[in-house]
């Protein structure tokens, strides 16, 4: 059917340019922090294991994962033994859900806003925003806490990680804003983007821990339905060989 | 044995009959092309929405408290929860694709036309029964845009008589008794609705015998001795092996977005619906999944709101005038002129950039103004349709099916 292919044609043409019109002005009407990518691989246990410890000792003493149990760390290879010993700071067991003390109204009188849960937040803002955030964070005397953020400006967290990555300034270079590393943390620049890198990576495991098996079946299931198709296309063509 | 069984059973139940009558005596045009997998693949569908929501139902809670935690339990801590609720989540975004196909099928065909005016209309109820069916369930996770989503649909019927609104949340905001009673429209009332309009819609189907993509009568030409239509073959097991195929196909892209982009980009799973509601935290951009957008951004292109409400409910509405508002001696886009077809591939347009537009915030500066435009062009298909598609110059239609 020539002349409903060639309509075919022009409409497809015609969307094509329609929406790279459209793309091209959606670039221009977002203009934000670039985000740095994370380097995030769920696959990497070592980095998991790195990450929840990290999680443990700095995010949750304010931050929930209410939604998720502590026995979601032994997916990372970890005994319950070690679990419970090391990664558990309260006398919590490891089928219990990771709440945390800090009560919601104190956590308002404090801060102005009580922290958000962090068992999805990875999901909610994605890998690469938290990963630049917590990298962002510098000296500011006119915020309560002493610390402002440049993807997240007035934000009410302060900089908890400070003692690691030490303090930044936010300096005009050459026309633009920039993060300057004024005084030194205990880690170098490299480590603590390795820090963050293996939170946010762990946040990333929390936020969806049956991911690596979704992408493993997926696979196993792409093959099974291409299969399939190619037997379900040689029995149409069987049956239909005589309908002209 | 077997035909004993059988003979007990027709004596007393027809199934011999249906059997003959609906799938293996069935004539179909031999001629369906792939605009054709879309009204079987509908039907999947509903059977795998139905399949997986009874099982989400098992472990959901429709409760404002456990709601949401609900979800991610599903997702953590039941077995192969994660996938069920992926493939109803999908399933449901799938469900506008398919069905959205599947009319864009209707009107390039004409398959509205006489005589199959109540075939369509009995299809678009189905269409309006689903949004409401994908509206309340797009409450129960209970996120963000649940919450905020329910509460801009509420609030435009609240625009046209608060009395009816608060019936309709049973309290003066979105709350738990709104959860609950959704929760009963979208797991039992609009089902049973959808499952006998879905009847229905075979039934009148198969009283008319399906179009083609020629846009003639296959019954106009029958077998003299068998009275089998010429250009008919049986459904069974020629469209039943061919629909295998569809679903093959179909699975691919839907099991492929399941395993690999569950999210779909935040177009089948909102970032924002990752937070539990707030009714204290209004997002600051609210938009309605993407089925929705085309009609959302008529709705906020016009600036006064009882007048958006009705060009949005217009907009929906007016499919149901198709049959009537087409005056075109020819069915098929095969043999009509350039006439309709610029409007039709403008129609397309306007409600593809419409769907778009309705995701963006109406603050961005050409969103509102080009939402008008396509508006125009959308409303002017429909209205200016008993003009052009009888002005148009049609091409002669052949006698018998083509291949």
């Amino acid at each position: 059917m020539n002349h409903l292919k060639s309509w075919h044609h022009s409409l497809i043409q015609g969307l094509l340019i329609l929406f790279l019109g459209l793309s091209g002005a959606i670039v221009q009407a977002e203009e934000e922090v670039k985000l740095d990518k994370a380097p995030v691989d769920t696959s990497n246990l070592p980095s998991l294991q790195r990450g929840a410890q990290h999680f443990m000792n700095y995010c949750m003493n304010c931050h929930s994962a209410h939604l998720a149990r502590f026995d979601l760390l032994e997916q990372l290879g970890l005994s319950e033994k070690l679990v419970t010993q090391n990664l558990i700071l309260t006398d919590a067991k490891v089928a219990d859900y990771m709440t945390v003390v800090l009560k919601a109204k104190d956590a308002q009188n404090w801060f102005g806003v009580p922290p958000p849960d962090l068992t999805v937040e990875a999901r909610v803002r994605g890998a690469d925003w938290i990963y630049t955030y917590l990298r962002s964070f510098y000296r500011d005397d006119q915020r309560p806490s002493g610390w402002n953020n440049r993807v997240f400006p007035n934000v009410a967290m302060p900089h908890v990680l400070w003692a690691l990555q030490g303090q930044q300034e936010l300096q005009r270079k050459g026309g633009e804003d920039a993060l300057v590393l004024t005084q030194k943390g205990s880690l170098s620049p490299q480590e603590y983007d390795q820090f963050v890198g293996d939170l946010v990576n762990f946040l990333v495991f929390m936020s969806e821990p049956t991911r690596l098996a979704r992408l493993h079946l997926g696979l196993w299931v792409m093959g099974f339905l291409l299969i399939l198709f190619l037997v379900a296309r040689a029995l149409k063509r069987e049956f239909w060989k005589d309908i002209h | 044995m077997v035909s004993q069984v059988m003979g007990w059973i027709d004596e007393r139940f027809p199934l011999t009959k249906v059997w003959r009558e609906h799938l293996a005596e069935y004539y179909a045009p031999k001629n369906f092309n792939f605009w054709y997998y879309f009204g079987s693949l509908a039907l999947l569908v509903l059977v795998m929405q139905i399949v997986t929501g009874i099982f989400l139902t098992m472990n959901y809670k429709p409760d404002a408290r456990f709601a949401f935690a609900s979800v991610e339990y599903i997702m953590r801590d039941v077995n192969f929860g994660w996938l069920i609720r992926y493939m109803h989540s999908t399933g449901a975004s799938m469900f506008f694709v398919v069905v959205y196909l599947h009319m864009m099928r209707g009107i390039l065909y004409g398959s509205y036309r006489k005589p199959r005016e109540l075939l369509w209309i009995i299809g678009m109820a189905i269409y309006l029964c689903l949004m409401g069916e994908a509206f309340f369930g797009y409450l129960l996770p209970w996120g963000q845009m649940s919450y905020w989503g329910a509460q801009v649909i509420v609030s435009l019927v609240d625009a046209i008589s608060p009395e009816v609104a608060l019936w309709i949340r049973g309290d003066y905001v979105i709350s738990d008794a709104t959860l609950n009673r959704f929760f009963a429209f979208h797991v039992i009332a609009l089902p049973l609705v959808l499952l006998v309009l879905v009847f229905l819609h075979i039934v009148a189907l198969h009283q008319v015998g399906s179009n083609n993509p020629d846009g003639i009568e296959i019954k106009n030409h029958k077998d003299p001795v068998s009275h089998i239509p010429l250009d008919g073959i049986p459904f069974h097991p020629y469209y039943t092996v061919k629909d295998i195929v569809g679903v093959s196909g179909y699975f691919i892209a839907y099991f492929g977005i399941i395993f690999f982009l569950p999210e779909m980009g935040g177009y089948f799973l909102e970032e924002n619906n990752f937070i539990p509601a707030d009714p204290l935290k209004t997002p600051p951009h609210i938009a309605p999944l993407w089925y929705f957008t085309p009609f959302y951004a008529i709705l906020r292109a016009i600036p006064q709101k009882q007048l958006g409400i009705a060009a949005m409910g217009l907009a929906v509405l007016i499919f149901f005038l198709l049959p009537w508002l087409d005056r075109g001696v020819v069915k098929s886009v095969r043999y009509r002129g350039t006439l309709y077809k610029s409007a039709l591939t403008a129609f397309v347009l306007s409600f593809l950039v419409l769907g778009y537009l309705g995701t963006q915030e109406p603050t961005i500066w050409y969103v509102n103004p080009i939402a008008r435009v396509c508006a125009g062009i959308y409303f002017g298909f429909f209205l200016l349709m008993p003009i052009y598609s009888r002005l148009d110059k049609t091409k002669p239609v052949p006698e018998r099916v083509t291949s």
